[in-house]
């Protein structure tokens, strides 16, 4: 069942061609402007970061294919999920004979899938056409093996995003308004995610405050695993560190709804 | 229509009194919660801040981006910012036109006895997005505090214009865009690439980018003009492009030709619509 949710949600979001063709413009629009000021960046510092000029562009391309697939701009589909909360409609789901957050797992997995296809190619294409990006080197075998380290990475990172985006629709339970919560929780993301600049790049005490938190498993370890930053051992240890934040963070979300649907029939009663 | 130059200026004043009236709806309304109003305002300060630490990380590693120094880019940083926070500010709203367009709440507007441009650009004015113009103000405020410029009557009437001739410029931006959405409902994003992208490419030097996409926002869509070109004048600096030198100081020229364009989309947006009559 939770297989058919996740292909309506894929469907649902495949009907709005007119936004997808307008986010990609966007994605890619910015894209260049981002590319641009690494470049200038990357022409007075070669190797920054221990990323070469290349890896750096290959880098922001990465990031405006993953922008929409991850949804850090916004809540996905956990949009509807926060409106149900706030009118009141998510009593009438929790008598659904369905795990709520599997459901909403499933729907955000399917427009997340949807949105790696439809705003992903255009601009890494476009990327790939513009400038001198890196793909992954080293013989058939090797890059093969980057290939499936980068695609189950991917998926890992589609579901830490959710995971914590799950836990800022639940906000709703007690704020009613979320906006706050996921402007800072945009702001944290994007910024100890890597997503602005490689963490690499920032101050240490910032850097190692990024390594430790649950946002580079988003952005920055699929985006390294790419570019072939790891080793074969590092790349399962990376792996290893956004599996366990998945199930980290899909538990936390877990406790929390307990708590949230207790608060629930409180309120119903 | 015995004196049309009279009734554009009749035209012109009630959709002004409209829109102020509007806007003093909906100030009332943010103001009737405070500390809603306050934490919004704050985090909207905190949201652009956020440019500018990537831009000072940026300067960890380098002295120089482009050529251009750390209070150099702070000036284009915070020109861009006040600029568009305040067109954002002013008819910013009215990005939402494709939602009204879809459910059909743009046929309430249309027949209101209220010019309707004046309606939507009033629509859920928000003064918390003075945020992003107080937080720009303050990294200009240290950008020329550390610049060290000669100023002259020249210079500071340049920045006067800078700052009226950019906001006119993204506003008609907004406009523009807003049109384009009677056509393509669904297409507020592009909007966003010209609005928000435009103004995070005018954070960087022009010589960061390359020659054809500087052209481009010189000829093209020109927010070359809001605060690339005046800045070369202000800062002292050689063109890039060895454009005539008198467009240092065409940003007015630039302005009214955008005021027009947006003008005549918008005209054509509105004729275009066609209610679904359900």
């Amino acid at each position: 069942m939770y297989a058919a949710v996740c292909a309506r949600s894929f469907r649902r979001y495949a009907t709005y061609r007119a936004a997808t063709w307008a986010r990609v413009v966007t994605n890619t629009a910015f894209g260049f402007i981002i590319a641009y000021t690494y470049q200038a960046l990357w022409q007075v510092r070669p190797h920054l970061g221990g990323y070469d000029l290349s890896a750096a562009l290959t880098y922001v391309w990465i990031g405006q294919a993953m922008f929409a697939f991850i949804a850090v701009g916004g809540q996905g589909a956990l949009d509807d999920l926060q409106n149900r909360i706030t009118n009141g409609d998510v009593a009438v789901d929790l008598f659904r004979p369905v795990d709520l957050q599997g459901w909403w797992l499933s729907v955000d997995l399917g427009r997340a899938g949807y949105q790696l296809f439809a705003n992903g190619l255009v601009p890494m294409l476009t990327g790939a056409l513009c400038f001198h990006l890196r793909l992954p080197q080293g013989g058939a075998v090797q890059e093969a093996g980057v290939w499936a380290a980068f695609a189950l990475s991917l998926a890992l990172a589609a579901v830490v995003s959710f995971a914590l985006r799950y836990l800022v629709a639940l906000t709703a339970f007690w704020l009613l308004d979320v906006r706050g919560v996921q402007l800072v929780y945009y702001l944290f993301c994007s910024f100890f995610g890597g997503f602005f600049l490689p963490i690499t790049l920032f101050p240490p005490l910032l850097e190692g405050l990024a390594g430790v938190l649950p946002f580079v498993a988003v952005f920055q370890v699929p985006a390294d695993l790419f570019l072939q930053r790891y080793d074969a051992p590092g790349a399962l240890a990376a792996l290893g560190v956004q599996l366990a934040w998945a199930v980290v963070l899909l538990g936390a979300g877990r406790l929390v709804q307990g708590r949230a649907v207790l608060k629930v029939v409180v309120q119903g009663g | 229509m015995a004196d049309p130059a009279g009734s554009a200026t009749v035209t012109v004043l009630r959709s002004l009194r409209a829109y102020g009236l509007i806007v003093r709806m909906w100030t009332r309304a943010a103001l009737a919660y405070p500390a809603s109003f306050w934490m919004t305002t704050f985090g909207n300060m905190a949201a652009s801040v956020m440019d500018f630490v990537v831009i000072a990380v940026i300067f960890l590693h380098t002295g120089a981006l482009g050529g251009w120094t750390l209070p150099q880019v702070a000036f284009l940083y915070g020109t861009s910012g006040i600029t568009l926070g305040l067109a954002d500010l002013l008819v910013g709203s009215m990005d939402q036109l494709g939602v009204r367009v879809r459910d059909g709440s743009i046929d309430t507007v249309l027949v209101r006895p209220v010019p309707a441009l004046a309606q939507l650009a009033a629509d859920r004015f928000a003064l918390r997005r003075l945020g992003r113009v107080v937080q720009s103000g303050a990294v200009l405020g240290w950008s020329l505090a550390h610049l060290g410029l000669a100023w002259t009557p020249e210079k500071l009437l340049v920045m006067v214009s800078l700052v009226l001739c950019g906001t006119v410029i993204f506003g008609a931006v907004f406009v523009g865009g807003s049109a384009f959405q009677f056509f393509v409902a669904d297409a507020a994003e592009v909007q966003n690439s010209f609005t928000y992208g435009g103004a995070t490419m005018l954070q960087y030097p022009p010589t960061v980018f390359a020659k054809d996409i500087v052209r481009g926002t010189v000829y093209g869509v020109p927010l070359a003009f809001v605060n690339w070109l005046p800045a070369l004048y202000v800062l002292g600096r050689s063109d890039p492009l060895g454009l005539p030198g008198w467009f240092r100081f065409a940003a007015p020229l630039a302005a009214l030709a955008c005021v027009a364009a947006a003008g005549l989309l918008w005209r054509a947006g509105i004729r275009s619509y066609r209610s679904t009559g359900s």
